[in-house]
C-alpha cells in the first residue's frame, strides 16, 4: 500500500531544507537588489552555464515532469509527442531570437518589438498578451500545485496555495531576478538529479537496456503502447499542437526575459545551448520513467491514486527507493512548482511596471526609485492574483490552460517579435494588429473548441473541431501583421531598421 | 554605404541565413515526425529489434537528440567564425 498522501517526514524535511536554503539566498540577493536592472535582469551578471540551468528550471514544470511521465505510463507512445514538441522550440530560440533579443532589449520582449515602432501602442498590446499568457500559465500551475500537494503531503488545497504563493512572493519581492535565478538553478539540479537517479533505478531492473524495458511494456500491455494512440486521432490536431508547442516556446515571456540576465549576446547564445541539452536529456529520462512506472507500479495502481496518471513518477520512486525517495521526489515536485510560479510572476511584474507604468503611463520619464517600487507592488498584486485564481479554479480541469498559454504565446508574441527583427516594413499598426489578433483569436477558438465547449460547458458538438488553434492562429497573426503593415507604410519605422539590425547583431556599442 | 558598412551588412545577412537554414532543418525534422505519427500510424508503430521498440520511438528520440546537436553546431559556428569576423570588421572601421 502506498504511503503517498500520508504525512511524510522525509518529504517535509527535504522541502523545508529547500525553502530554507532558497530563503537564505533570497536574503543575500535582496541586499544586492537596489535597481530595476538587478530586480529584472539580475544585474546582467549571470553566466552561460548558470542561465542554461535557470532556463531549464523555468521550463521543466511539474506538468512536464509528472504530466509526461503519467501520460507515458498510462498511454505509452503518446507522451513522446509532447516531449518532442516541448523541446523543438529551443533551437528556434537559439537560431533566431536569443541574440537579437539580448542586444536590443532591456527587460521585456516588448522592448524589441517597440524598438523602432511607436512605444505606447506596442507596449500596451505586448503587455496585454504577456499578462494573458502569464495568467493562464499561473492558473494551471496553481491548481496543479494545490492538487499535487494535497496528494503528496496530505495538506489542504487552500493551505498549499498559500504556501506556494507566500514563499514565491518572498523570493520575487525581496530577491528579484537574482533570487529567482538561483531558485531555478537549484530546482533544476535537484529535478535532474532526482529524475536521473530514478531512471537508473528503473533501468537496473532491465539490465540497463531501455529496449528490454520497452519489450516488457509491449508484453504486458500489447505492442500498441509503442505506437501512436488516441492523441493523434486527428492528423490536423497533431500538426496544430506541434505549431503551438514549437513557436509558443519562443514566445513565452518568462523564458525570453532570461536572456537579459546575461552580460552579452555570446553568453545568451551559449546559455540556450546548455538549456537545450539539459531539457532534451530530461525528456528522454521522463520517457523511461513513464514506461518504468507502467510496469513496476502498474497502470491500475497509478490511476487508482490519480485518474490523470500524474502520480506515476512519485509512486515509482516509492516502489524503487522507499518512502525516503518518495519524500525526495515529492519535495522536488513542490520546489518545481514554486520556482516556475516565481519566474512567471516576475515576468508579469516586468510587463506591468516596465511596459505599462514606465513607458505607457509615465512615457519613460520616471526615476529609478519609483520604478523599483512599482515593480514590487506589481509583484505583490500578481502573487495575490495567483492565489485567487487558484481558489477560483479549484476542482476544474485546467490542464488545457498550459496549451492555451502556448497557443497565445505562439500566435500573439512570436510573429510580432520575429517580424520586428527581420522585416523592414513592419509598422506599429501591423505589430499591434498581429498581437491583438493572436491573443483574441486563440482565446475565441479555445472557447469554441471541444475542450471548453464539450468537456467543460457540456454542449453536444464543438463549434470548432480543433482542440489547439495553432494551425489557424499563428498563420493568421503573420498574415494580419503583413497585410496591415502594407496597407499604410510607416517611414519612420522603416528608417530605423538598419540601425536596429546593427544593434541586434553588434550590440549596443555598434 | 561605406565598404565597412557593406562588410558588416554581409556578415549580418549571413547570420540570418544560417539561422534560417538551421531553423528549417529543425522544422522539417519535427513536422516530419509529427506527420509520420499522424498519417503513418502503422509505420510509426512497426516493431524492430526483436519487437522491443517501434520506429516511432526511435525517430522521436532522434528528434530529441537533433535539437541540442543543431544548437551546439550553431553555437560553435558563431563562436569560432561569426564573432571573430564581426570583431575583424570592427577593427577595420575607417
Amino acid at each position: 500500500m502506498s504511503k503517498l498522501g500520508d504525512t511524510n517526514v522525509d518529504a517535509i524535511a527535504w522541502f523545508l531544507g529547500f525553502v530554507l536554503i532558497t530563503l537564505a539566498i533570497t536574503y543575500w540577493a535582496a541586499r544586492r537588489t537596489r535597481s530595476t536592472r538587478e530586480y529584472f535582469a539580475a544585474g546582467e551578471r549571470i553566466s552561460a552555464v548558470q542561465n542554461g540551468f535557470a532556463l531549464a528550471g523555468d521550463y521543466m514544470s511539474a506538468a512536464s515532469f509528472l504530466g509526461i511521465a503519467g501520460l507515458v505510463a498510462t498511454s505509452g507512445f503518446d507522451g513522446l509527442i509532447y516531449s518532442v514538441g516541448w523541446l523543438v522550440g529551443w533551437p528556434v530560440i537559439t537560431f533566431l531570437i536569443a541574440e537579437p533579443l539580448r542586444n536590443l532589449g532591456k527587460y521585456t520582449f516588448a522592448d524589441v518589438v517597440a524598438y523602432r515602432l511607436k512605444q505606447r501602442p506596442v507596449r500596451i498590446a505586448a503587455a496585454a498578451s504577456t499578462l494573458t499568457v502569464v495568467a493562464f500559465y499561473l492558473i494551471a500551475q496553481m491548481v496543479g500545485a494545490g492538487n499535487l500537494i494535497k496528494l503528496m503531503f496530505g495538506l489542504s488545497y487552500e493551505l498549499a496555495l498559500l504556501i506556494v504563493g507566500g514563499v514565491m512572493l518572498a523570493y520575487v519581492l525581496f530577491g528579484g531576478m537574482i533570487a529567482t535565478t538561483w531558485v531555478q538553478i537549484i530546482k533544476a539540479v535537484l529535478l535532474l538529479l532526482g529524475a536521473t537517479l530514478l531512471a537508473v533505478l528503473v533501468l537496473r531492473e532491465f539490465d540497463m537496456n531501455p529496449l528490454n524495458l520497452f519489450a516488457a511494456a509491449a508484453t504486458e500491455y500489447g505492442p500498441g503502447v509503442l505506437a501512436p494512440g488516441k492523441l493523434v486521432a486527428n492528423p490536423l490536431e497533431a500538426v496544430s499542437l506541434g505549431i503551438a508547442l514549437m513557436f509558443g516556446c519562443a514566445g513565452l515571456p518568462h523564458i525570453l526575459m532570461r536572456f537579459y540576465t546575461v552580460p552579452d549576446a555570446a553568453t545568451a547564445r551559449r546559455s540556450v545551448a546548455y538549456a537545450t541539452s539539459l531539457i532534451g536529456f530530461f525528456y528522454l529520462v521522463t520517457f523511461i520513467l513513464g514506461f518504468g512506472a507502467s510496469i513496476l507500479v502498474g497502470r491500475k495502481a497509478i490511476t487508482a491514486v490519480d485518474a490523470g496518471g500524474n502520480m506515476a513518477a512519485p509512486l515509482l520512486a516509492e516502489v524503487l527507493g522507499g518512502t525516503g525517495f518518495l519524500g525526495f521526489i515529492s519535495a522536488v515536485a513542490f520546489a518545481t512548482i514554486l520556482a516556475v510560479v516565481a519566474g512567471l510572476t516576475l515576468s508579469g511584474a516586468a510587463a506591468l511596471s516596465h511596459d505599462l507604468w514606465t513607458h505607457v503611463i509615465k512615457k519613460g520619464e520616471i526615476n529609478e526609485y519609483e520604478q523599483l517600487r512599482v515593480a514590487r507592488w506589481a509583484t505583490v498584486g500578481l502573487a495575490i492574483l495567483a492565489i485567487l485564481l487558484g481558489l477560483v479554479f479549484k476542482g476544474q480541469n485546467v490542464a488545457f490552460m498550459v496549451g492555451l498559454a502556448f497557443s497565445i504565446a505562439a500566435s500573439a508574441n512570436f510573429p510580432a517579435l520575429l517580424l520586428s527583427m527581420m522585416w523592414r516594413r513592419l509598422t506599429t499598426r501591423g505589430a499591434v494588429a498581429s498581437m491583438v489578433t493572436g491573443t483574441v483569436s486563440s482565446l475565441v477558438l479555445i472557447l469554441l473548441s471541444p475542450t471548453v465547449w464539450k468537456d467543460l460547458l457540456k454542449f453536444d458538438e464543438a463549434i470548432v473541431p480543433l482542440k489547439n488553434p495553432g494551425i489557424i492562429t499563428v498563420p493568421l497573426a503573420f498574415v494580419v501583421a503583413i497585410v496591415v503593415s502594407l496597407m499604410k507604410p510607416e517611414p519612420e519605422a522603416e528608417a530605423g531598421f538598419d540601425a536596429a539590425q546593427r544593434r541586434m547583431h553588434l550590440g549596443p556599442e555598434g | 554605404m561605406t565598404d565597412h558598412d557593406a562588410a558588416l551588412a554581409a556578415l549580418i545577412r549571413r547570420r540570418w541565413r544560417i539561422g534560417a537554414v538551421l531553423t528549417a532543418i529543425m522544422v522539417v525534422a519535427y513536422f516530419g515526425f509529427i506527420l509520420l505519427v499522424a498519417f503513418g500510424k502503422d509505420t510509426a508503430g512497426t516493431l524492430i529489434a526483436d519487437d522491443s521498440v517501434s520506429i516511432g520511438i526511435i525517430l522521436g528520440a532522434v528528434v530529441i537528440v537533433i535539437a541540442p546537436v543543431l544548437t551546439s553546431i550553431y553555437v560553435r559556428w558563431a563562436n569560432k567564425h561569426h564573432d571573430p569576423a564581426i570583431a575583424a570588421a570592427r577593427i577595420n572601421k575607417p
